[in-house]
């Protein structure tokens, strides 16, 4: 089948509309540049697809998991851990599980807006403690885009004032919710501290969005854009330029290059058609998720570039991280019996725990958070289950059996279990890493990625010490955590690698054009056109979720490729 | 009939931020809205065919109804599981998730075997006590007898299923004084009535 050619030329192509993509779409458009986005996805727009308040009772299936909505079908995702006709390979004796959405927004559409700032030391960590590298940018090369951003998309939260978690410019924060001054209690005790979420949700109104109204259920896409998505905030914006043309069902197969050794454009598939498409780019702008991209990289091949686009040093696909996850569920007797009251709130929790220890006094080297749940959330599938789990945690008595006093048991329960899960620091191992499978393609016809994962004892004992502080503020609560602690063969209940969909660096940034992929503004080291604005420009994590600062980093690359199309350096 | 559905109130919030204004109807909309309502209800009601099961074979219907009745039944504040639609929610659920299936009908017939062993019943057909005796011995995990593994297995999975879909609905949620899913257009968190009552 031929390719179908055009000669309509962009100024851009960003591939991707997620956090990175719709940034580096605002940014450029608003700069005056003529850019083509393309989507893999469906259309998207919460305003008028979002199932923002719909009951339970409203679907059969009240609200229980789909193959296409992997969290639960009424969340605003497209997609989950597979997808039809796309596979991805782990290579054998590893787990990576990789949870991609296929819609425009990508998963801003899913994340929980968590807006958390790396801090000084999350840029300069190999200096500290060796393990790693530095990034080739500081917190105060970034700050101002972070600070940028807060004022645009919107964040709320309060200044504490803590070194390596940065104060911003933030709305107030909602109220905490009735559990969670009881978390916060308990863990002041045990020297916990527990302030406000620092979360990308309005609670006063911004530019044309209104402020939050509290149904609890950002997860499902705002309807009236008061959270931030990309399709909420950055696509708008873009698209008023009249310079945005969003392409969906567009999925990118490769970047084209010339004989100059620079990209000339994108060959991507209608996933309708299946027809292969080519359209001419002066600078493409990869944005795809930080795996996608890698992939797209990788299956770039040329006679210029026999190992893939921009991956002389043989990097691309490499410094794979995922944020550590484990997590314990309590069961809190004072919470029973509940004074009935509305505790939707925002779609997260109103209160976390920063890292607050000091690694060269503990066994592991990097940190993690706290995010609390719990709370007499709307019932849906699945809601009292394993009700009998509860026997000997109240009273000595056993619960289950049936009848008048079983239902009044599930009134009793309802919102005395309460949720605490630690999200931390990976750091970047040799052992772990994307690639492109010798053997297998996706539907397309395009090679697949094939992952290798491995956590070092680091991580391992760092979910060890994520279980011990979870289970001693739950019983210092006068409660008791649910299940045993996992043990070591378990790896303490740490999830598997990809679970906690935070998956960031393989396309890494640095000074040394032999050890990194990209240079410190997001441009690729072998082709000065070639720019990555997703989670692959990331050094290290860090024990923060890492949107915010891929907003940053967009944000950054996004006015560096303005102000070099400006000189006509591009 | 002139309606306002939630989606237009929250658009019409989101053009108007500042206003902070509740949405209203005339009392004369929410009154002709609300009859519309009733008389809709009312029609469906009286023209419903019965329902019929996708994945349960009438047999298992007839068991199922019974079973999720004995689990949650109507008490002083609420209605019982067939009032909430639990045994449709549970043929839908089969449908959707196949892979729940297996053990759902596999479950529904060692039920019935074992009526059958004991009483020569069919459960649906057994007096309350009986079925009574058979459940008392799967309904309670930490004390049923090793050989009623089984029988515990499926109850458990059930029991959760029953729940699932009676508090779910409209009925259940009621019942457990759901206050969310609502607009707030002023959050004041944990109510001071809560706080005291937790003491914090």
């Amino acid at each position: 089948m031929q390719v179908i050619r055009s000669r309509d030329q962009y100024d851009v192509c960003v591939i991707g509309s997620g956090a990175g993509g719709g940034m580096a779409a605002k940014v450029l458009t608003e700069a005056g540049a003529r850019v083509l986005m393309l989507e893999a996805g469906i259309d998207f727009d919460p305003a008028k697809d979002s199932k923002m308040m719909m009951w339970s009772y409203e679907s059969p299936r009240r609200g229980a998991a789909t193959p296409d909505h992997a969290f639960g079908e009424f969340l605003a995702e497209n997609g989950g851990w597979t997808l039809d006709g796309e596979p991805y390979v782990s290579a054998p004796g590893t787990t990576f599980d990789w949870f991609r959405c296929r819609m425009v927004g990508g998963r801003t559409n899913h994340w929980g807006r968590i807006s958390l700032r790396y801090g000084p030391d999350d840029f300069q960590r190999a200096t500290i403690d060796g393990l790693g590298d530095n990034w080739p940018i500081t917190y105060d090369d970034i700050k101002p885009y972070y600070d940028e951003i807060d004022r645009f998309i919107g964040i709320f939260g309060t200044n504490e004032g803590f070194r390596n978690e940065p104060d911003g410019i933030f709305q107030p924060p909602p109220a905490p919710r009735c559990h969670e001054l009881l978390i916060k209690a308990a863990a002041g005790r045990l020297n916990v501290p527990c302030v406000p979420s620092r979360m990308s949700v309005l609670t006063k109104p911004l530019g044309d969005r209104p402020a939050c109204h509290y149904c609890g259920e950002c997860a499902r896409g705002c309807a009236v854009h008061a959270n931030f998505s990309s399709p909420s905030v950055l696509l708008p914006p873009a698209m008023k330029t009249g310079r945005l043309t969003l392409r969906t069902h567009a999925m990118a197969r490769e970047v084209t290059v010339g004989a100059d050794g620079l990209a000339t454009g994108v060959l991507y598939i209608d996933t309708r058609t299946g027809r292969e498409n080519h359209v001419p780019a002066r600078i493409v702008v990869l944005a795809a998720s930080a795996c996608e991209t890698a992939r797209l990289l990788l299956n770039s091949k040329s006679a210029k570039f026999p190992q893939g686009l921009a991956n002389s040093s043989g990097k691309v696909g490499r410094y794979l991280t995922d944020s550590t996850g484990a997590s314990v569920n309590g069961f809190i007797p004072k919470l029973m019996d509940q004074i009935p009251h509305n505790d939707d709130g925002v779609g997260g929790a109103h209160l976390y725990v920063p890292w607050w220890l000091d690694n060269k006094k503990l066994d592991f080297p990097r940190g993690y958070h706290i995010e609390l749940g719990g709370g007499r959330s709307m019932p849906q599938a699945g809601f009292g289950g394993g009700i009998q789990r509860y026997s000997g945690m109240h009273e000595s008595r056993e619960i289950g059996g049936y009848g008048a006093q079983l239902k009044n048991e599930y009134r009793r329960f309802y919102g005395a279990t309460i949720n605490l899960s630690g999200r931390g620091e990976m750091i970047p191992n040799e052992d772990t890493y994307c690639e492109i499978d010798p053997n297998l393609v996706d539907k397309f016809g395009i090679p697949v990625l094939r992952f290798h994962f491995k956590w070092s004892d680091a991580e391992v004992k760092q979910a060890k010490h994520m279980q011990e502080t979870f289970r001693a503020i739950i019983t210092e609560m006068g409660g008791t955590p649910m299940g045993n602690m996992p043990g070591e063969n378990a790896n303490y209940g740490l999830a598997n690698g990809g679970r906690i969909i935070h998956e960031i660096g393989t396309t890494r940034m640095g000074n040394n054009p032999s050890t990194s992929v990209l240079n410190r503004n997001g441009q690729a080291h072998d082709v000065k056109n070639v720019f990555v604005t997703d989670g692959g420009p990331f050094v290290s994590q860090a024990d923060k979720n890492a949107t915010w600062t891929i907003l940053a980093l967009a944000l950054r690359t996004s006015t560096f490729i303005a102000d070099e199309r400006r000189k006509g350096g591009l | 009939m002139a309606t306002m559905d939630r989606r237009d109130a929250l658009r019409a919030l989101a053009s108007a931020p500042l206003a902070a204004a509740a949405i209203t109807w005339t009392d004369t909309e929410a009154v002709a809205a609300s009859q519309a309502a009733a008389q809709a209800r009312q029609t469906a009601q009286q023209t419903k065919a019965p329902y019929k099961p996708k994945f349960f074979t009438a047999a298992e219907w007839a068991t199922v109804g019974v079973l999720v009745d004995v689990i949650i039944p109507r008490d002083e504040k609420s209605g019982s599981a067939t009032d909430a639609g639990v045994p449709e929610f549970m043929d839908f659920m089969m449908v959707d998730q196949p892979t729940r299936q297996t053990a759902m009908r596999g479950g529904l017939a060692w039920l019935e075997h074992e009526c059958q062993v004991r009483f020569d019943k069919r459960f649906s057909a057994c007096t309350d006590a009986e079925r009574r005796a058979v459940l008392d011995d799967i309904s309670w995990p930490r004390r049923a007898k090793p050989e009623m593994a089984y029988g515990v297995t499926f109850f458990n999975s059930f029991r959760d299923l029953t729940a699932s879909g009676f508090f779910t609905s409209k009925i259940g949620m009621a019942d457990l004084q759901f206050k969310g899913n609502t607009v707030v257009m002023n959050w004041k968190g944990c109510p001071p009535e809560v706080m005291k009552k937790l003491g914090v």
